[in-house]
């Protein structure tokens, strides 16, 4: 009976939890599919498709949202090959000031964004650099790729250095111990280190804003437009972000499902 | 890399230390080609990092490897002519069973993979488990697949780092005759890694018992058994008996021992050394017992005791005498068709044939040794 009370508790807190985590998202996707009855408004009024049709609808949305996805790709691309570089370097070789290093890429993720975002303008600034898409870029890359090597670190941690020495055994040069085990049974690790990257350089708000200058940033349009009334494509893009993601999660997992079971 | 040189293993004065810790300690020996040789030793003893040497995963300290005329100390892995069946199996996760054995062959660009990989999956009776990855095996068909990876190479030397260790004993003696068939019909050097002794003692020709990094012994099984070279091999090898003794010197073909007041005579060609401290050393089943009192067979040697503790097990009663001094002796009494039963605190004298017996070196302070009494029947017994 104890029990039985137990496990419902912890059942009804958790799916509390859950609606708590859900219920924003659940409102902005309903948002999307509403015409609001002015621009200050976030009721429902009534339902449309027009936000999802005419996407592009509001002045410079589709630009800023273009430039973060831009921004996004460039930022993981350069993130995650350092990142995975750097994993590898400590992971694999001792060398001096090798604990040192380990302890230095969290400092990253533990400095608050304003410090980071106000010292990186001074930096800029300090070296003369046009605030801007570099400057942004830059500033993303750099915190992007901590949580790279944080990422791709755990998953070569898991995996037996030993295989790579039966490899090796068995004929295989470096490189092709590199390209047939190591990276196949890595590769989950930088893509999902990847996947996150791009999600922390799209939504970065903070030290955007310290280095933009004047380009404008998906988020930074949605601060600008809150001024005004957030137009409800902002909803689209949102719920859309949710969708991919999901469906991004939804798709890893089948697979791993799968390949647990067939192959 | 495929073309077979005529060529010995030879590990000359291979030293291995990591940081202060010497793992291997100095080590020298010779894998005639062709030979099956097993490598014996307690846990931690530098078994595996002298197979990892000679596979190239680990650089010796100091010292030389050479196969044949070609010295590979410092050539790299993928280098040497040398496979490895881990201790650990190490298969790829992610490839399945059939892309794990050929994978050696891939690497080298061999023609019919498919061909060969089948029949080598056939001979580890592992025929239509292709397309299985190792996660969906069990460890004894991982291990198989372990071996099928590193056999389909027909490598030169191949190495086993207790290569039948998860396997049921049924499987085990199969597997051990299957292994013993493809090294005498390929002709390949096997260094097989073993705990377990009745495995080295069947399936090799030539045994190595390491201790601490070192040799202490190498010879063929029953020339190991019949006349261990140290206390530690007596023991590890086999069960012994060992009493503490001081040798008095040689006078004519013998050894002459004292032990507990007592005199005793080895064959000095049965002796390791003839001043000192010495073990007297027989092995349970060259000991015989009779009621105290009762006449001992001409020139047997003797010591009288109290049966504390008997064992029937079948094809032998294992007994355990307790001699004057307090230590123990045992005894395995083969049940032939008029053994009879010695009860417990029965007086008896135990004796053997002094051919038997064997003369080691002793540090001094070192008290008699027996190793433990078993219960399982199916061994000689195994040490340490
Ligand atoms: N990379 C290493 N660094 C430090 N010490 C090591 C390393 N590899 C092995 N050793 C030590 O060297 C000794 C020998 O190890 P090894 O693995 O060769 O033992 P083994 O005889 O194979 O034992 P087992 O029968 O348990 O497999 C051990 O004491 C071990 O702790
Ligand atoms: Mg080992």
């Amino acid at each position: 009976m104890r029990r039985w009370l137990a496990d419902h508790w912890v059942m009804t807190v958790g799916l509390m939890v859950l609606l708590y985590l859900f219920l924003p998202i659940a409102v902005v996707a309903g948002l999307s599919f509403n015409r609001p009855s002015n621009r200050l408004s976030y009721d429902f009024n009534a339902f449309t498709t027009d936000n999802w049709t005419n996407l592009c609808g509001p002045a410079d949305l589709c630009d800023a949202v273009g430039r973060s996805a831009w921004i996004g790709l460039l930022s993981t691309l350069f993130a995650t090959i350092l990142g995975t570089l750097m994993a590898f370097a400590l992971a694999r070789h001792r060398f001096r000031g090798r604990s040192l290093t380990n302890l230095l890429i969290f400092l990253p993720m533990a400095t608050p964004e304003l410090v980071m975002g106000t010292s990186l303008l001074a930096l800029f600034t300090a070296g003369g650099l046009q605030l801007g898409f570099v400057t942004i870029l830059i500033a993303h890359v750099m915190f992007c790729v901590s949580f790279v090597v944080v990422t791709v670190k755990a998953r070569l941690a898991g995996m037996d250095a030993r295989l790579e020495e039966a490899a090796m055994d068995l004929y295989a040069t470096p490189f092709q111990t590199f390209r047939r085990i190591t990276l196949p049974l890595v590769l989950p690790g930088i893509v999902a280190a990847a996947l996150l990257a791009f999600s922390l350089s799209f939504d970065d708000f903070i030290i955007t804003n310290f280095n933009s200058g004047n380009t404008v940033t998906f988020p930074m349009y949605v601060w600008g437009a809150n001024q005004r009334g957030i137009p409800p494509q902002v909803n689209v893009i949102g719920t859309a972000m949710f969708a991919i993601a999901l469906l991004l999660v939804l798709a890893t997992n089948v697979r791993r499902r799968r390949g647990a079971r067939v192959a | 890399m495929t073309t077979p040189e005529t060529g010995d293993l030879r590990i000359t004065n291979v030293t291995k230390r990591f940081g202060e810790f010497t793992a291997v300690d100095d080590l020298s020996l010779t894998v005639p080609q062709g030979a099956f040789f097993a490598l014996l030793g307690a846990s931690g003893c530098g078994k595996t990092t002298t197979l990892r040497m000679v596979a190239g995963l680990e650089e010796p300290t100091t010292g030389e490897i050479r196969l044949g005329d070609r010295d590979i100390t410092r050539l790299r892995p993928y280098q040497r002519p040398v496979n490895t069946v881990f201790q650990s199996y190490a298969l790829f996760p992610h490839l399945d069973v059939f892309e794990n054995v050929a994978f050696g062959l891939r690497r080298r660009k061999l023609r019919q993979v498919k061909e060969q990989v089948d029949k080598m999956l056939e001979l580890v009776q592992l025929g239509g488990f292709g397309k299985r990855k190792p996660a969906e095996l069990s460890g004894g068909q991982q291990q198989r697949v372990a071996l099928a990876r590193a056999l389909i190479n027909h490598p030169q030397v191949l190495l086993l780092d207790e290569p039948l260790g998860a396997l049921d004993l049924k499987l085990r003696r199969q597997m051990q005759i299957e292994l013993k068939r493809i090294q005498t019909e390929v002709g390949i050097t096997f260094v097989h890694v073993t705990h377990d002794q009745e495995e080295a003692m069947t399936m090799a020709d030539t045994v190595a018992v390491m201790n601490a990094g070192k040799i202490e012994q190498l010879g063929r099984p029953a020339e190991i058994y019949e006349y261990p070279a140290t206390a530690f091999v007596a023991n590890f090898l086999g069960q012994s008996n060992l009493l503490a003794g001081e040798a008095a010197g040689r006078s004519g073909d013998v050894v002459q021992v004292a032990a507990y007041e007592q005199r005793f005579a080895v064959p000095a060609v049965r002796s390791r050394t003839d001043r000192g401290p010495v073990f007297l050393g027989v092995r349970p089943e060259k000991l015989a017992l009779v009621p105290a009192g009762a006449a001992v067979p001409a020139g047997h040697q003797f010591v009288a005791g109290v049966v504390t503790d008997s064992s029937y097990v079948g094809v032998s009663t294992q007994y355990l005498v307790r001699t004057g001094w307090g230590t123990e002796l045992a005894v395995f009494a083969p049940n032939g068709g008029d053994a009879t039963q010695l009860a417990v605190g029965s007086q008896v004298t135990a004796h053997w044939n002094p051919h038997h017996a064997f003369l080691l070196e002793r540090a001094p302070g070192e008290g008699d040794q027996t190793t433990p009494l078993l219960d399982s029947p199916d061994t000689v017994g195994v040490g340490s």
